[in-house]
């Protein structure tokens, strides 16, 4: 068994439960994006490290090299980045949203807010 | 470090190399251990810090030494993507936001233990799935041997571009990266039905204080603009031969847009390249990629199918890449420019209630 096998896996569950973790404990709507983002990129590191193959080059076709990476994951990832950040400012809008309506991006004072007007009203 | 080396040599056993690649592939090998551990400190140091302006610094770092990994891991195109995206939009859009959302976190976790209880079992869960996994590296992996071949040893007679990368985003699996454009348009649509500000609303409002006092910064940044936007031009039009193509070129020339906005102010920007008109110019896009679907239909071939657009398939081929390509650099351009100058005029309507 040799660590180096399943290294750039392990790392990756690392950062993915790093995110997760963010994502969880903490409030800030914002924040929680960021933990997404660091969850999101890790997926990224994962498919990335599957396509390398040790002794290969990027895959751009040329006589010299007979060897190359698989390009497929590259591809998938390469979309999947500004996919990731459309996505992302479309969460921040909420975020911006919730704001000015709320006046916080804290999740314990938007549920205060909420459970108050739901006190007025009855 | 001996330790690292005598695993290093152990992982390169298994697998066939060529004696004059041995030195660097050690090499490569101990940069990812590097690289690894440090993305491994800043996402851990994420997770601690309530600043979030230090936060979306560390994002900017985060995705910049992931950038750096994917070069190591040959993957270009995905490096490039990445290092315009992550390290550069996603950053300043996050920090546009900050001004508006405010800079600190001042809360308590939310049961901060129960949270690293289920962050750890899941870990431990995931690590116990990764026994199985292929080793890093191994060229008999089945992800290998899959449908890479093919795109590998035919892309160069039916395609006959070099980067095969961009065969595959713009022909093979065109289809898809059609439906990743409309995802983007989407998201537009979306941040422009909740952000957009009516044309008193942008009377009422003071624009975030440009950087125009600057002198330095100001002369600078206008000289440049100019080689940032013909870099993206090269990058656009440059994407079948090496690293680059629509989605990187459209990130890179917003980019420049950005800048300015920065330099200038939002409205100064606005005015400049016509913000309507850019709006129409994100709907162009995605009609310029699904028209070239639709043509391909009307000359008998199937949506998509790039060999009936000309007489000759690999004609064809070149034809319908560099068109869509065309669409998806329109796209993701005009659609980066869109969302910056809708959340940045933003600013100026919470400064001016504020006010």
């Amino acid at each position: 068994m040799n660590f180096l096998e399943q290294y750039n896996y392990w790392i990756v569950i690392v950062l993915m439960m790093s995110g997760f973790y963010i994502v969880i404990a903490h409030g800030n709507l914002i924040k929680k994006l960021i933990g997404l983002t660091v969850f999101q990129t890790s997926v990224f590191i994962m498919y990335i490290s599957m396509s390398k193959v040790i002794g290969g080059t990027a895959p751009i076709l040329n006589e010299a090299y007979k060897v190359y990476s698989n390009p497929l994951p590259h591809v998938l990832i390469l979309t999947a980045i500004v996919v990731g950040v459309a996505t992302t400012s479309l969460g921040l809008a909420l975020a911006v949203r919730i704001k000015e309506a709320y006046g916080s991006v804290e999740e314990d004072v938007i549920q205060e807010k909420d459970l108050q007007q739901e006190g007025s009203q009855e | 470090m001996t330790f690292l080396k005598n695993s290093v040599s152990l992982l390169l056993n298994q697998q066939t190399i060529k004696r004059e690649l041995l030195r660097s592939t050690v090499i490569e090998i101990t940069i990812n251990v590097i690289l690894l551990a440090l993305l491994t400190l800043t996402a851990i140091s994420l997770a601690f810090t309530k600043d979030l302006f230090a936060s979306v610094m560390l994002m900017g770092v985060y995705s910049l030494l992931s950038a750096s990994f994917f070069v190591l891991m040959d993957a270009v195109d995905v490096a490039f993507t990445e290092a315009a995206v992550g390290a550069g939009i996603s950053t300043i859009l996050m920090l546009t936001v900050l001004a508006m959302a405010g800079r600190f976190e001042n809360r308590a976790l939310h049961h901060p233990r129960i949270a690293l209880f289920v962050v750890i079992g899941t870990g431990i869960m995931l690590v116990f799935g990764t026994f199985d996994m292929p080793a890093f590296g191994d060229i008999n992996a089945p992800v290998q041997t899959h449908v890479a071949p093919h795109y590998i040893q035919q892309s160069g007679a039916e395609i006959d571009i070099p980067n095969i990368v961009t065969s595959v985003l713009a022909s093979y699996r065109g289809f898809d990266t059609f439906g990743e454009v409309v995802v983007v348009f989407t998201a537009v649509i979306g941040v422009l039905a909740l952000l957009e500000m009516k044309s008193e609303e942008v009377r009422n409002s003071v624009a975030p204080a440009p950087m125009y006092q600057h002198k330095i910064l100001r002369i600078v940044g206008k000289i440049l603009i100019p080689p940032i936007m013909l870099f993206a031009l090269y990058v656009q039009f440059h994407g079948e031969y090496g690293p680059g193509g629509g989605f990187q070129a459209g990130v890179i020339f917003s980019a420049a847009i950005i800048l300015h906005a920065i330099l200038f102010g939002v409205e100064t920007t606005a005015k400049a390249i016509s913000l309507p008109f850019v709006k129409v110019l994100a709907a162009l896009g995605v009609l310029i990629y699904g028209s070239v679907g639709i043509v391909a239909m009307l000359n008998g071939g199937r949506f998509l199918e790039y060999n009936a657009l000309a007489e000759n398939a690999i004609t064809g081929q070149h034809v319908g890449i560099i068109v869509i390509e065309l669409g998806v650099g329109i796209t993701v351009a005009t659609a980066m420019m869109v969302i910056f100058l809708t959340f940045a005029r933003r600013v100026g309507k919470s400064n001016g209630e504020s006010a």
